[in-house]
């Protein structure tokens, strides 16, 4: 199968399910979500099913964010995470300096070119089951810098999302209703479906060759990994 | 001031009346092939291979020693370049500098060796016009990746070009090419762009020799989102005014939204109602006390290394100062309160009320600065950190042209409000804060001491607002409702921001919109003097100068 009609397939599938919460959770529960627990409690669907409540309930409730800054959302992030606001009352107030020990990433700002790639790297080093709010206008459209030469239209074009939280800064107390929300999904035991993105990390190798990358081939090694972006069909 | 009172050892051109741009051009001699006239100064013309020696003479003869900033532009006919100069014991002197050069082959000497400062201007006008500068030592994209096809600002960019971007984080850390010769040990490092003590998204490769830091250079441009061409296709009236309130977004949004209101007024001719401009300072003032406070905060939280009190308490404060400008302004952040002429509205009603509660706030502020003082200044352990490290000389700090806090802890007197007034600031009493320690600890120093005098000014625009006439409260001049300044009319005005001086040089041709809009940042240029403050030091040590100079990202990449 070609890599464009995989691509098409994955999004088809992303755009059929999503409507309802029984479709966003497909056939059983997401299968990334305790994934070893489930091999091993194999034979006894019982226990597994219980468990996997009891997880959920769990992963909502604890939640460790990512201490993750961009632009001036991350301003209001702070104020969120501080005092008046305290979004430690939810149980989601730790942020990590490192992602590997991190489950939500807030994304607080506008995603430019340069910083696509190294996004993707910092959400792909962050465990399993992990999940992703973002915060402003910026990461849902580009927000008021869309038409900029630079500006990544929205973190969806590079990172799944399970929360939007629209605003030029969002307030906290709408960031502290996104988390709630978030929360509430997780304790449903949903997630937003994993598909293939218009921006991808890719060797440089692997690109189809064109002018541009003719022109870049003395520059780049085949290995490096790049992000291709394509300004021209972006929404 | 100097001018008040002439005394022999004038510059050359420094008359008790402004700038003598005759002696100036005679100074120059032939190097001058013309005379343009710009709204804030004149501009003198000169051949793109003589740069070096016009402006050393300029800086050695005249007592220019601030380059503000070099705006790069390209026309239908010709690049250029414009090196605004200016003077540290005086703003209001300034002399432009402009470098023409043809459009197959935009060759321009580099002013490295005279100012420093203009280096990373330089790679940024490389970076988004397009014109190469001869000599200059490390001429390559700054804002936008290394591979990046195309200049961006220049007139045949084709936004619709795909692009590639590589992310480059596979290189060995100890890595042959980073290896200082004659050095064995050193090891190379990336610090950022997602690290918690960068403020933001700024990469700074770093080599280490032990623990101790042989060469930083700061990757910049993970923010870049473009504000130059955002405000390029907006029109003047109303649609550039919010963009502002994005560049340095640590709630000093009126401060910057000033920069530009100033120059747009001054541009299209526009008087403002003192009364309006009472408005402005008072509500500028806050947000210069809430970003200084987040500074002094994440400075502490950079020292101590968690979410502790002063964090906490300037976080604390913060919501104080925002729930007062939210109550004039309607916003917590993005204000979009001034507009060209006045202010978007007037003050809450009751007026008595609000009155109140920012009397109520500018007592605070003294006494919470004693507290700070507590667990800062006359900490121990804080000035074991920050005592004597990160050091800037005034010297280097000038010729790196920092400016705000940063050269004030250096012992820069410069301050625009008072130096080059605008506003209600010439009726207000307040003090420049000066340090001389140099270190980091001067300029957390300087930005506590600010807030009092902020608060101080606050309390006189109170003052003032409160016997105001009622019938005399204009809040808004007559401004068309279309402004299309005369072609071909270029200006370079700035403001005190929260980091120092925010400048914007703007060229009308004619239309609604403006057909060049570049930024001065002062977070640019004061990121710069990081290798200065870094090199030689330990890594917790050039955390901290990074803490000190408070960048704020969206400012330095734009």
């Amino acid at each position: 199968m070609s890599k464009d009609q995989q691509l098409h397939d994955t999004l088809e599938q992303a755009q059929t399910n999503g409507s309802t919460q029984s479709d966003r959770m497909g056939s059983g529960a997401d299968e990334r979500f305790n994934s070893k627990l489930r091999q091993a409690f194999g034979s006894t669907p019982f226990i597994l099913t219980k468990f996997d409540k009891f997880m959920n309930w769990v992963r909502g409730n604890s939640m460790f964010m990512l201490l993750f800054g961009i632009a001036c959302c991350s301003i209001e992030m702070m104020h969120t995470y501080a005092t008046k606001h305290d979004l430690d009352r939810f149980g989601a107030g730790v942020p990590r300096a490192s992602p590997r020990q991190a489950d939500v990433i807030i994304v607080p700002g506008t995603i430019v070119s340069k910083f696509g790639p190294r996004m993707k790297r910092v959400y792909d080093q962050m465990p399993e089951p992990k999940f992703v709010v973002s915060m402003g206008s910026c990461t849902i459209s580009g927000g008021p810098f869309q038409e900029g030469y630079n500006v990544v239209k929205g973190v969806e074009e590079i990172i799944p999302v399970d929360i939007h939280v629209p605003g030029c800064p969002p307030r906290p107390e709408a960031l502290v209703y996104g988390v709630l929300k978030l929360q509430e999904q997780i304790r449903h035991g949903e997630s937003a479906p994993v598909t293939v993105k218009p921006y991808e990390l890719q060797q440089f190798g692997d690109l189809d060759r064109d002018e541009l990358v003719d022109e870049l081939a003395g520059e780049i090694d085949e290995e490096d990994l790049v992000m291709r972006y394509n300004w021209a069909d972006s929404p | 001031m100097s001018l008040q009172t002439p005394s022999p050892d004038l510059d050359v051109g420094e008359t008790p009346e402004g700038l003598d741009f005759d002696a100036l051009a005679d100074l120059l001699d032939e190097h001058v092939l013309e005379r343009e006239q710009h709204i804030n100064t004149e501009g003198f013309v000169v051949r793109p291979d003589e740069v070096e020696t016009v402006l050393a003479t300029l800086k050695r003869e005249a007592g220019f020693d601030h380059c503000s900033c070099v705006t790069a532009q390209q026309y239908q006919d010709r690049y250029e370049s414009i090196y605004h100069l200016k003077k540290y014991k005086d703003p209001t002197q300034e002399l432009s500098i402009v470098v023409p050069t043809p459009s197959d082959a935009p060759l321009s000497q580099s002013a490295t060796s005279v100012y420093e400062t203009t280096n990373w201007h330089e790679r940024e006008a490389y970076d988004l016009v397009g014109i190469e500068y001869d000599d200059h030592s490390d001429l390559r994209r700054i804002l936008l990746p290394e591979t990046w096809q195309g200049h961006p600002l220049g007139l045949d960019y084709n936004q619709k070009k795909p692009q590639v971007v590589p992310l480059r984080e596979h290189a060995n850390p100890v890595e042959e090419k980073t290896k200082v010769p004659g050095e064995s040990d050193t090891m190379f490092v990336n610090i950022g762009p997602h690290h918690p003590a960068t403020h933001g998204v700024l990469h700074l490769k770093t080599v280490l020799d032990g623990e101790q830091v042989v060469d930083v250079d700061p990757d910049i441009g993970y923010l870049h989102r473009c504000e130059e061409q955002m405000c390029q296709q907006s029109t003047y009236r109303h649609q550039i005014m919010p963009y502002p309130d994005r560049w340095d977004y640590i709630s000093a949004g009126i401060l910057n939204e000033w920069a530009y209101a100033r120059t747009a007024e001054t541009m299209a001719d526009i008087e403002v109602p003192e009364y309006a401009q009472i408005l402005r300072t008072m509500s500028a003032e806050m947000c210069r006390i809430a970003a200084h406070l987040l500074a002094i905060g994440t400075f502490a939280l950079d020292i101590y290394g968690d979410f502790t009190a002063i964090f906490m308490y300037a976080i604390t404060d913060r919501e104080r100062v925002q729930n007062l400008l939210e109550d004039l302004t309607g916003q917590r952040l993005m204000f979009n309160y001034l507009r060209l002429g006045g202010t978007a509205w007037d003050l809450p009603e009751p007026r008595d009320q609000y009155f109140e509660k920012v009397r109520e706030f500018c007592s605070y502020i003294p006494e919470r600065l004693e507290e700070y003082h507590n667990l800062l200044s006359s900490n121990e352990l804080f000035q074991m950190r920050v005592m004597d490290t990160g050091i800037l000389p005034p010297e280097e700090a000038k010729n790196y042209g920092c400016t705000g806090p940063v050269a004030r802890g250096s012992g820069v007197d410069y301050d625009l409000r008072r130096d080059d007034p605008y506003g209600y600031y010439p009726e207000l009493d307040f003090d420049v804060i000066t340090d001389d320690g140099c270190d980091n600890f001067s300029r957390a120093l300087v930005r506590l001491e600010e807030m009092r005098e902020s608060a101080k000014i606050i309390e006189q625009c109170v003052d003032a607002l409160e016997d105001y006439p009622e019938d005399e409260r204009e809040i808004q001049a007559n401004v068309p409702r279309t402004l299309k300044p005369d072609p071909d009319t270029e200006i370079y005005k700035a403001v005190e921001a929260a980091k120092g001086e925010l400048g914007i040089y703007m060229r009308a041709d004619g239309t609604d919109k403006p057909a060049r809009f570049k930024i001065r940042s002062p977070a640019f240029s004061n990121l710069q003097s990081l290798e200065i403050m870094a090199e030689g030091e330990y890594v917790p040590d050039m955390i901290a100068a990074l803490g000190s100079l408070d960048i704020v990202l969206g400012e330095v990449d734009r």
